[in-house]
């Protein structure tokens, strides 16, 4: 008589899922989804561009042709001058044109990229900074406190955000940082209240009353206890944050209220050039399509990440 | 339902004071002083003595500010050195083309996007799906002034002397006027008077007035006009419903009742209309009352790129002329009107679901 050795078969998910980290598996699960993978392409594209523009942009992004030695003999607002799809080797090669003020408009696209996530990473680190201080405080304290902070981020909210931070520069004077400024305020409300509802979820929690036991101050708690536990809905309100972020600041740069000429800017490249749609429209076309690009790419990596964090899509494959 | 309306009205007053208070401060932290702010540089001296004076600019900060409640309750929102006229006459001018341009834009995504939304979610995971999900990542992304100026490009120059010529600017041919529907009508209505300003205002709303007067020549031009405008200012919020259209779909059709009304026998499309859609349209009813604000927001690069003269147009010619007086009536305007419009989207949020409004 054999006892049949009935194999004992492993849930390797399982067993391969208690070793790995949180953010192992969300790494893994956004590398799943096509459009983070998409996402995430384009970033590594317009950060490398955004790293090496000195490198490999042709010319200074502030550098007239006329300033060439010698002068480069070419109008002003030049259309696309590619060697490799037929221009005249006898011309300098300029392959999105030249813009209004004969400046190589291939070169300032380069460090467009550069000041695009400058402004959309420093816009919501500062919202975020302030919004989470905001936020902790109002949920940990609640009473009058709580009252008067989310009473200001109503207000805040009140106003339709881009016209907020348009009266926010007006008032402040143009310039980038003004506008960057001003994005970075009307933007905070939506931290306060992510941060807000996670304090509040967690203040009454057995490992919080611990640490308070154990003679954990104040801060301590807000900092190690409860900040860990709303990083997740934080780094997707963020990522989708400098999205936004980087739209706004390009509309104020078109409006003339954010980066003033002659900064690379391509919210401003594409205001300056505007009224000439008709006649060059390369110049209009290639900002606009480098904002939207940048915008999209942290708008498909902030949708994969909120679902790789998913903590209710853990076994769901997708 | 009256409770529920009562109390969220008496929560907006706060909101509303807040708001005041938002634009009072600012106007308050202009470099310089506030009257060759809003008076322009070349202010003499008598002038803006006589210019604090009235506006108690001469007076304590608290009272300058009760001074300031006042004059907005009174209906003052303070005067443009730029066109020399008061804020209320601009308004009055100005708000309706905005309106007329946001509203077209809303029905258009909701139009567009709804229907989107809900096959996508019907055909999960088919190639429809895919391309509506696609192209609705890139419609969220969209920066409005650039797709605005990019279909001047096509429709304007590209498709010259096609069928599908349109307009690149403007509300109108040259050559086209129009006449307003209570002088058509016969109406007796007094300058001046509240009513006057109601159908004043209606009238200038190109469409309805061409309607309403039975004039379809104007009809046709204003919609042509308007048709670029309202497209290039629908992408975004035409986007956000398709995406949650969808998502509200998806969520419902896979609950039991959805099961148990196909099992009876129902038909699949009354099933999806009846009463999948009808579930999902909640959560709508919020992304709709959302991208309002995006609406007003997005109608100053519109109207900038289209050359309309709006709400939005007059502020960025206020912004650039630096006419704080425009910049700061137009904001509590515009603020006050989306908190109107908030409380209109929260009572029919209460409409649809009886859980708010018992809550």
């Amino acid at each position: 008589m054999t006892i049949a050795a009935t194999p004992v078969k492993l849930d390797s998910e399982a067993l391969t899922l208690k070793s790995t980290s949180l953010w192992q598996i969300t790494w893994h699960r956004l590398f799943r989804r096509k459009s983070s993978i998409v996402g995430m392409i384009i970033l590594a594209i317009l950060v490398t561009i955004a790293l090496t523009a000195q490198w490999i942009a042709p010319y200074s992004p502030t550098l007239s042709m006329l300033d060439t030695k010698p002068p480069q003999d070419i109008q002003k607002r030049s259309s696309p001058c590619i060697y490799l799809l037929g221009c005249p080797q006898d011309q300098p090669q300029h392959i999105m044109g030249t813009d209004g003020n004969m400046r190589d408009e291939f070169s300032r696209m380069l460090y467009g990229a550069r000041l695009s996530l400058m402004i959309g990473l420093s816009t919501v680190s500062f919202a975020i900074i302030i919004g989470t201080i905001l936020g902790a405080l109002a949920g940990y304290f609640g009473g009058w406190i709580d009252n008067l902070i989310m009473r200001v981020m109503d207000v805040l909210l009140a106003f339709p955000s881009l016209l907020l931070a348009i009266a926010i520069v007006t008032v402040l004077g143009p310039g980038l940082i003004n506008a960057l400024l001003a994005i970075g305020i009307v933007s905070i409300p939506a931290y306060a209240r992510v941060m807000r509802a996670s304090v509040l979820s967690v203040r009454e929690m057995d490992f919080v009353s611990a640490t308070r036991s154990l003679g954990g101050n104040t801060y301590e708690i807000l900092f190690k206890c409860i900040l860990p536990n709303a990083l997740t809905p934080l780094i997707v309100q963020g990522t989708l944050g400098i999205a936004s972020a980087i739209l706004d600041a390009a509309a104020l740069s078109f409006l003339g209220l954010g980066a003033q000429p002659p900064t690379p800017e391509w919210g401003s490249m594409l205001g300056a050039e505007r009224n000439q749609v008709f006649t060059a429209p390369h110049l209009v076309f290639y900002p606009g399509l480098a904002i939207m690009l940048t915008v999209l790419s942290f708008n498909l990596i902030g949708d994969g990440l909120r679902d790789a964090l998913d903590p209710r899509l853990v076994h769901v494959s997708s | 339902m009256t409770t529920y309306i009562i109390r969220r009205l008496l929560l907006s007053i706060p909101v509303l004071f807040g708001i005041l208070f938002a634009t009072f401060a600012l106007a308050r932290l202009i470099p310089g002083d506030p009257c060759r702010a809003m008076l322009g540089e070349k202010a003499t001296k008598v002038v803006c003595d006589e210019f604090n004076h009235r506006h108690g600019l001469d007076k304590p900060i608290p009272v300058q500010f009760g001074v300031y409640v006042g004059e907005i309750a009174r209906g003052d929102f303070g005067t443009s050195f730029r066109y020399s006229k008061p804020i209320t006459e601009l308004l009055k001018e100005r708000l309706p083309i905005t309106v007329e341009l946001s509203f077209a834009a809303l029905l258009v995504s909701i139009f567009i996007g709804i229907p989107l939304g809900v096959i996508s979610a019907v055909r999960h995971n088919s190639w429809v799906d895919v391309v509506t999900m696609m192209w609705a990542n890139v419609g969220v992304s969209m920066p409005v002034f650039w797709l605005g100026l990019m279909l001047a490009y096509v429709f304007a120059l590209a498709l010259k002397d096609t069928p599908f010529q349109l307009p690149p600017s403007g509300r109108l041919s040259a050559g086209i006027t129009t006449t307003p529907f209570f002088e058509t009508w016969g109406m007796q209505v007094k300058e001046g008077t509240f009513s006057f300003t109601i159908v004043d205002f209606l009238a200038r709303m190109n469409i309805l007035n061409a309607v309403l007067t039975a004039d379809w020549k104007l009809f046709k031009d204003a919609l042509i006009h308007l048709i670029l405008p309202a497209f290039a200012l629908s992408t975004i919020p035409m986007a956000l419903i398709a995406r949650m259209t969808r998502s509200a779909m998806l969520e419902v059709l896979g609950q039991d009742y959805i099961r148990t009304a196909r099992a009876k026998g129902m038909g699949r499309r009354s099933v999806i209309l009846k009463h999948a859609f009808r579930n999902a349209l909640l959560p709508l009813a919020t992304v709709i009352g959302l991208s309002l604000g995006g609406l007003l927001g997005g109608a100053v690069l519109t109207e900038t790129v289209f050359n309309l003269s709006g709400v939005g147009r007059i502020l960025y010619d206020g912004i650039t002329a630096r006419d704080y007086g425009i910049v700061q009536g137009f904001t509590v305007v515009i603020a006050m009107f989306f908190v109107l419009l908030n409380l209109i989207v929260d009572v029919s949020y209460a409409y649809l679901d009886p859980r708010i409004r018992l809550n």
